[in-house]
């Protein structure tokens, strides 16, 4: 099922979509006890008695998951409330070792926010509303294949501090809610609260979904939908869900309130055995954590403090470096390409210049080795450096990409390298008259219908040129020294 | 009757139907004792969290982990792998109906 | 008989008059005499002889390069439910048989700093739910002074060993009562620290906002001394008050001239026993004539404070008790699926109080209930602890009023489990508003203990210790007459 089963649907019916995305916070410990909240330990060992729910031991809040946690609030445009209680989630899951989960319920960290999507491609801006952000803690993995007849369970994770931001019912297609995705993603990533990434679990989303007639204006039955791993397996899932309810719908039927699963392989919904009566989460506050208590200087230090975000970095680039709207788009996706991008640019000065090497040559190796940016060899000094060449006349044009390639290999300096391979611009008459001749020895014929006023062969010999110069010789100036050579 | 079935099994405490008969007396008659609650006056009361205790204190963000004197497989009911295992669960089975 | 006083263990020991072997071998032979067989009085759920003797040449090699903390050489009982690493830790239930916590509470590891020898983990009402001690997996303890009587609970184990001379001092812990109802019952000395004054870490919890470690004394001094070792601020645990602990054993010199120490009338009904009304009445005079002003009080909300408790402590227990699941450690039981283990594991590892608990807390805590029990429960538990705020603030330093409404019961003589619950109406009202309290001898009703109470404002143990002291002091022989 795609695109084309949801087109005829939709003069008559319309999506309604609220989020609820899970992101884990980039921390060293765990929300609640002091170990390790790395990824990829042995299982069951970054475990303490905490995290264990051991009896007679308690949780400690962690101040940086407070700190994180609130930035995100902030950078989604939420108040956050100077208290803040915590919760427990009663139930019983083996990698819930507490029978119950830290939350956030009735008084959650952050309330009110919102994020603008489509600001480009569709015109105006879609305010998409953020009922809430709260924190709370992940639960461990079960592993189900690993060992015949029974379940595994791995509780490295159990404790690892989350905030779950919960949208407003306010998405109204799967692209908007991919682009809802997309947008919250770069936030976060701007304010550097999280790894949001999708594919290694640190951004979950749960999406809960229902289908109404156009015009009107009360909610259906919604369902939730959980198990995507990827955000068009989101945009996907809501599609064949809300296709699904629409079809029980127009026969009459009424949606049951369940919970779907999605799988990605069959691109299917299925119900999930949960029947939605039986949750009974029996929340209450946390007995062993006072009020979270946040002054409201320290809240507004953290706003101070917020790093640009991704709208304000945009409208800078554009009026800053004279940009244009693809060139910003590009070059903001995220804050570590436009961190580079601004440094290659304000140490060689030459805005546009940096942009067309930044979007050309360096994206084009990222995407060739599939390395992010952070880890890139040509640091930004090192590539403003070699732009100064090219623009001072040092080295030609084709010899700065030749020196780039040698830079992406070795990480030396691009002036060394220059002057190692021989790649400095030749702008000596005598030895430009020694390619320059011999380049005409060895092809008389074109030489002579060049003479001769075929003008366009010009570049045929000044190619011939470069080539035997290995790239260093000064085009300009081979280029005044050919016509000068065959014209008199 | 179906509230106690229903209250044993969020807890998952399995109850003969005799006890569990014995237990809807037993919990009717504490809980007539509690209704005395129910003619308090209490417009307007903050509930009692936090008792005397003086806002959330916080740790820094760094260990080292909390030490175990023995490891898991000296206490855990089913190890294996350092995986602690636990009758078979379908994938994705519900924490309520599990 | 009692064990050899603290203070005079500790100095012995560290004046190299006495070893800390030899304390504890009288604290094995005195365990002997009253705690083998089919008669005895059933205190422990772990003794460990060799470990003891273990504990105490540890202490007598390291004497010559420590400095002497305030507990050298003294054997020091714990209750089951506070995390020991060379002892199991069971609280009383076969859903923990056998476990051993692989961490150690911070209350023992402060003990064990003080210099004292870990003697034994005590009986206990199964999770600390009871007031009799006769809700153990391991079986009823029984009262020292009157062996087929019940020693109070939940801590029964540990006054029980107090009582009986086995040890000076002995950690329980408070929910509703749990130190000071088998302090009054057994004739001994309980306290009940402010909430936050004890760290928590370590102590098996039943319900987090009312739990606190207290402390059984053979006199006040133990007691005082015991608290003065295991107060102080934890960081493991987020309860912990950072808040100055003053040397408790100087109130013993404090004066009790211009204290105010208010009765309040609700805590002297009508119904109250005369006999029990008439020791009380004995120890007020005492306290009048030592030079302190006392004065009527009324905490009005106190009789709503039964209700109030067994909504608020039932409902966290339920959630405290749901990581007993047979997935990491204690007892697993085998059924159908998962689901058929979780069930089989509780129900076979819990004892019917556990299980009537679970199931009342998980009833006031869902949907539909929450607001006309949980809710309500907690409003009023503000009432009650404005009650306190407000007497407090009046210029009243320190409350008297009976500890239990009973003395000691006949084992098996309550099975009506609400009856059994008002066995803490005088002393849930502490925990439910955080303040401090404490339970001193004040004589005899047919021959049984009687215990008056002693409360406070928040974090003035102090103030209250030096009521006790004085009390203690005045009553004499009469204390235990």
């Amino acid at each position: 099922m795609s695109s084309s089963a949801i087109t005829p649907l939709l003069d008559r019916w319309e999506m309604v979509v609220g989020l609820e995305v899970h992101v884990q916070l980039k921390v060293r410990t765990k929300a609640f006890c002091s170990c390790s909240a790395e990824y990829g330990a042995s299982p069951n060992a970054n475990t303490c008695p905490v995290c264990l729910a051991l009896p007679g031991a308690l949780p400690v809040l962690n101040e940086h998951a407070v700190g994180l946690a609130t930035r995100a609030a902030l950078a989604l445009n939420c108040d956050v409330q100077p208290v803040s209680i915590f919760a427990r989630k009663n139930y019983f899951y083996p990698d819930l070792p507490k029978g119950y989960q830290i939350s956030q319920f009735d008084k959650p960290l952050a309330l009110g926010g919102w994020i603008e999507i489509g600001a480009r491609a569709e015109g105006a801006p879609i305010r998409i509303g953020i009922t809430r952000v709260h924190m709370e803690e992940d639960a461990g993995k079960s592993v189900h294949d690993r060992f015949p007849g029974v379940s595994a369970i791995d509780l490295n994770r159990s404790g690892v501090p989350l905030v779950e931001i919960v949208s407003e019912p306010d998405l109204r297609s799967a692209e908007q809610a991919g682009a809802y995705l997309r947008v919250l993603k770069q936030i976060l990533e701007y304010v550097d609260v999280s790894d949001v990434s999708m594919e290694e679990g640190s951004l979950r989303v749960d999406a809960n979904v229902s289908a109404r007639r156009r015009g009107e204006t009360k909610l259906g039955t919604k369902t939730e939908v959980k198990n995507m791993n990827s955000f068009s397996g989101v945009e996907r899932a809501l599609e064949v869900e809300f296709v699904r309810q629409v079809g029980v719908l127009e026969a009459g039927g009424s949606v049951e309130q369940q919970t779907m699963l999605w799988d990605g392989h069959t691109g299917q919904v299925r119900p999930s055995r949960t029947k939605e009566g039986s949750h009974d989460y029996r929340y209450f506050p946390e007995p062993d954590l006072p009020p979270l208590v946040l002054a409201l200087d320290w809240i507004a230090k953290v706003k101070h403090d917020l790093p640009e975000l991704p709208a304000a970095r945009r409208a800078r680039f554009a009026s800053d470096y004279k940009l244009g709207e693809y060139d910003v788009e590009v070059l903001t996706a995220n804050p570590r390409l436009a961190d580079y991008y601004e440094s290659v640019a304000r140490t060689h000065g030459d805005a546009k210049a940096a942009a067309n090497w930044v979007m050309g040559e360096v994206l084009a190796t990222l995407k060739t080795t599939g390395q992010d940016i952070s880890r890139f060899r040509v640091r930004p000094a090192d590539l403003a450096s070699l732009l100064n060449l090219v623009r001072d006349g040092v080295v030609s044009h084709t010899a700065a990409k030749q020196i780039f390639g040698r830079m992406v290999a070795t990480g030396d300096p691009p002036a060394q390298i220059a002057e190692r391979e021989g790649l400095v611009k030749v702008d000596d008459d005598s030895q430009l008259a020694a390619w320059l001749d011999a380049v005409i020895a060895e092809n008389p014929a074109e030489a002579e219908r060049f003479r001769n006023g075929e003008k366009k062969l010009q570049g045929v010999l000044v190619g011939a040129v470069m080539k035997k110069s290995k790239g260093r010789a000064d085009p300009k100036k081979l280029n005044q020294l050919l016509v000068a050579r065959l014209t008199s | 009757m179906h509230d106690v079935r229903h209250i044993a099994a969020l807890a998952r405490l399995g109850l003969t139907d005799e006890r569990a008969a014995a237990i809807v007396d037993e919990l009717n008659i504490i809980l007539g004792h509690m209704d005395e609650l129910s003619k308090v006056d209490t417009a307007g009361v903050q509930e009692a969290i936090g008792v005397g205790a003086q806002g959330l204190p916080v740790r820094a963000d760094q260990g080292p982990p909390f030490p175990l004197e023995r490891s898991l497989d000296s206490f855990a009911p089913s190890l294996r792998e350092g995986f602690l295992l636990v009758p078979r669960l379908s994938t994705h089975e519900s924490s309520e109906e599990g | 008989m009692t064990a050899r006083s603290s203070a005079i263990v500790s100095q012995e020991v560290a004046a190299g008059r006495a070893t800390a072997t030899s304390a504890v071998d009288a604290a094995i032979a005195r365990a002997r005499e009253v705690d083998a067989g089919r008669d005895g009085l059933n205190v422990f759920a772990w003794t460990d002889d060799a470990d003891a003797r273990r504990q105490a040449a540890a202490i007598t090699d390291r004497l010559a390069d420590t400095t002497p903390g305030a507990l050298l050489g003294v054997p020091v009982a714990v209750k089951d439910n506070i995390a020991t690493l060379t002892m199991p830790t069971t609280c009383g239930s076969r859903i923990l048989e056998g476990y051993v916590s692989p961490y150690e509470a911070t209350v023992v590891k402060r003990l064990r700093d003080a210099g004292a020898v870990i003697f034994g983990k005590t009986n206990m009402d199964e999770f600390a739910m009871g007031s009799s001690t006769e809700h153990s997996a391991y079986g009823p303890t029984r009262n020292p002074v009157a062996p087929d009587r019940v020693p109070g609970g939940s801590s029964g184990g540990s006054a029980a060993a107090v009582a009986s001379g086995i040890v000076s001092i002995a950690l329980g812990s408070e929910t509703g009562g749990s130190v000071r109802q088998p302090a009054s019952f057994c004739g001994i000395v309980g306290v009940k620290p402010t909430y936050g004054r004890v760290s928590r870490f370590g102590l098996v919890a039943f319900a987090s906002s009312l739990d606190q470690v207290g402390v059984f004394g053979a006199t006040v001094g133990d007691a005082a001394r015991g608290l003065g070792v295991i107060a102080g601020h934890d960081p493991m645990d987020s309860t912990s008050a950072d808040v100055a602990v003053p040397d408790y054993l100087a109130s013993a010199d404090a004066d009790v001239k211009g204290l105010v120490i208010g009765l309040p009338k609700e805590y002297f009904p009508a119904s109250l026993d005369p006999a029990i009304r008439a020791r009380c009445d004995a120890a007020v005079e005492k306290l009048r004539a030592l030079g302190a002003t006392i004065r009527e009080v009324s905490l009005p909300h106190t009789d709503l404070a039964i209700p109030v408790y067994y909504i608020v402590a039932p409902a966290e227990a339920s959630s405290n008790l749901a990581r007993f699941d047979g997935v990491r450690y204690g007892l697993r039981v085998e059924g159908d699926g998962l689901r058929g283990m979780y069930e089989a594991t509780r129900s076979r590892g819990f004892g019917p109080e556990v299980t009537r608990r679970i199931l009342l807390g998980t009833y006031v805590l869902s949907a539909g209930y929450y607001d006309a029990y949980y809710r309500k429960a907690q409003q009023v538990r503000t009432l009650i602890a404005d009650d306190f705020r407000r007497v407090f603030e009046s210029g009243v330093h320190v409350l008297f009023t009976p500890t239990a409404p009973t003395t000691a019961f006949p084992i098996g003589a309550i099975s009506d489990p609400y009856e059994m619950y008002l066995s803490d109406i005088f002393t849930a009202t502490a925990n439910l508003a955080g303040v401090p309290a404490m339970s001193v001898p004040i004589g005899r009703v047919g021959g049984l203990p009687v215990g008056g109470q002693l409360l406070a404002s928040h974090f003035d143990e102090a103030r209250m210790l030096t009521a006790a002291f004085a009390l203690e002091r005045a009553m004499g022989a009469e204390a235990h007459a």
